[in-house]
């Protein structure tokens, strides 16, 4: 399948001398949905402005729908729609002119009831002659993703969507991006909320100090590195481990009531079996036992904090 | 082209000028109508007559000049810096709009505010003075590249600040004095000669002057050399704003 956004050594160095993004190549599927994890200075914000022709790259090509967003910048960025991590919108405008002059802007003919639909698809259709100024932080998010959505893009560039919003609208707005890749759009996503990036994303981008570290399917990435622990309940608390379970490395909590086996769940032989029947030969009494999977947010601090 | 973007850029910034009717529009034409009060009939009526025309009609076209440039300057460069100022600017930046749709959008919607600002001037100036148009089409011509340039020249000054101090700086320390030392109250030749020869060193006489002769026929330098002079200007200008958009000074990192 041909990609929808491809990216090939993409570079950006600022007049300051600071390289926001080194070497960067990415290809991203129609449809998708990918979140680009990373810290605060990582380069996403760099990543998705120069795709977006907000920021000039000092090396490397993009090319968006095919595209180029230099040559053919009318087209490639005809296929985005764009929502700002910061709340930026004018003051004195209403929401239903803001939404127009988007969609304008965007060279699309007026469609009054595309444009209710959007906003009733926001909750904001009671909103609509509200002044900007009027509205709360949640309020002001979604009327940011109906601008983006004005112009019906193929393409949703989201940064940092949810940061600063609260439990209830970050849920609406993950219902609402699942909705929209229901309806065909792709969706890139900035984030650093890692919960996020597990609860909608279908690929994983890692991004740190400028660089791509690895991109992954969610699933595949939590499989390949991610670990499974053996957590085991003890009937009685001891003092060490038992010199005959030295061979396997195991952790013995601080009360002593509790074993930690942790184990690469890709081995053909994990050595679960093996294990448990060694406690019981060392006459300890099991209580409970319990397994547990690495969440993407121990991946990525260990991904992250691995490169120097 | 992007037909739908030059009419909404072009929508929102007539309708903030109609957001602010009593600062668009009342204020430039008060402003002009206590001008003429003070220097049209208080100090007027002891001056003589200036080539042949009366003093409080021969000041009407350095009126007209003072508040189109003032004005096309402020709409223009305000236009697109508080998009600047407030970020919005990100959406323009993103969407698939030439310079050119960015112009026609920005600079039409100034350009057109300073040209009702001139008319209503025009039809004030009217109510206090006797006026004879000698070259109407002459008049609209200066009056419409007027606006059109420096329209553009302020659109220039709101890329280039980054702050509200220099969006203020060269209207009030360069436009102002060169509009009053450009011969608006007086003509060239009622000064010594080497304030005249000065004088010519500054752009604003040729343009005054131009607009002058289209009323008055009475000129301090050829007509055609004002009329050179505006389209160098806009020529100039038109440069400039291509230039930035196309390194993105200022607009991109």
């Amino acid at each position: 399948m041909q990609p929808i956004v491809s990216i090939s050594n993409l570079s950006k160095t600022y007049t300051s001398g600071f390289h926001a993004l080194k070497d960067v190549s990415l290809d991203i599927s129609p449809g998708e949905i990918l979140a680009l994890l990373g810290p605060n200075g990582a380069g996403k914000t760099t990543l998705i402005s120069i795709i977006c022709g907000i920021v000039n790259a000092s090396m490397g090509s993009v090319t968006v729908g095919g595209y180029d967003i230099i040559k053919d910048y009318r087209a490639a960025r005809g296929l985005i729609g764009l929502v700002p991590q910061e709340l930026t919108l004018g003051a004195f405008d209403t929401v239903w002119n803001t939404l127009c002059f988007s969609r304008g802007l965007f060279g699309k003919k007026p469609n009054p009831d595309f444009l209710e639909q959007l906003l009733k698809e926001l909750s904001l259709w009671d909103k609509k002659d509200s002044m900007l100024m009027e509205l709360s932080g949640g309020m002001k998010r979604r009327v940011l993703i109906g601008k983006a959505l004005s112009h019906e893009p193929s393409i949703l560039f989201l940064d940092e969507p949810t940061a600063g919003v609260d439990v209830e609208l970050r849920k609406d707005m993950w219902a609402l991006v699942r909705r929209l890749r229901e309806s065909g759009v792709t969706i890139i996503l900035t984030t650093h909320y890692i919960e996020e990036a597990e609860e909608i994303a279908d690929r994983v981008g890692v991004i740190n100090k400028g660089e791509l570290l690895l991109v992954e399917d969610k699933f595949a990435l939590m499989h390949k590195l991610g670990k499974r622990q053996l957590i085991i309940q003890l009937e009685e608390a001891v003092d060490i481990i038992p010199t005959t379970l030295s061979t396997w490395a195991l952790e013995l909590s601080a009360a002593g009531d509790q074993l930690t086996y942790t184990y690469d769940p890709r081995h053909v032989n994990t050595g679960v079996a093996g294990l448990l029947r060694s406690i019981n030969d060392a006459g300890l009494l099991l209580k409970d036992v319990e397994t547990s999977q690495s969440s993407l947010e121990e991946i990525f601090i260990s991904l992250v904090n691995a490169k120097p | 082209m992007n037909i739908y973007a030059v009419k909404v850029i072009y929508k929102y910034e007539m309708l903030r000028a109609l957001h602010t009717l009593a600062q668009s529009f009342a204020s430039p034409v008060i402003s002009t109508a206590l001008y003429f009060v003070v220097f049209g009939s208080a100090i007027g009526s002891r001056i003589e007559q200036i080539d042949g025309v009366s003093y409080g009609t021969f000041i009407v076209p350095g009126l007209m000049m003072l508040a189109l440039l003032t004005q096309s300057i402020a709409n223009a460069s305000f236009g697109i810096f508080f998009p600047k100022f407030t970020g919005t600017i990100y959406e323009l930046m993103s969407a698939p709009v030439s310079f050119i749709e960015i112009l026609l959008g920005y600079v039409g919607a100034a350009a057109t505010k300073s040209f009702i600002i001139g008319l209503v001037i025009l039809a004030t100036a009217g109510l206090f003075v006797p006026l004879d148009i000698a070259h109407p089409v002459w008049m609209l011509g200066f009056l419409i590249l007027t606006c059109i340039s420096f329209s553009l020249f302020g659109f220039i000054i709101g890329l280039w600040a980054n702050n509200f101090e220099k969006l203020q700086l060269i209207p009030m320390l360069v436009i102002t004095p060169l509009v009053f030392l450009g011969g608006s109250f007086y003509s060239v030749n009622m000064l010594p000669p080497v304030w005249q020869t000065i004088t010519m060193f500054n752009p604003v006489v040729y343009l005054i002057s131009g607009f002058r002769w289209s009323f008055f026929e009475v000129a301090d330098v050829s007509v055609w050399l004002s009329l050179t002079i505006v389209l160098g200007f806009l020529g100039a200008c038109l440069i400039t704003v291509w230039w930035m958009f196309k390194s993105g000074y200022r607009l991109k990192q």
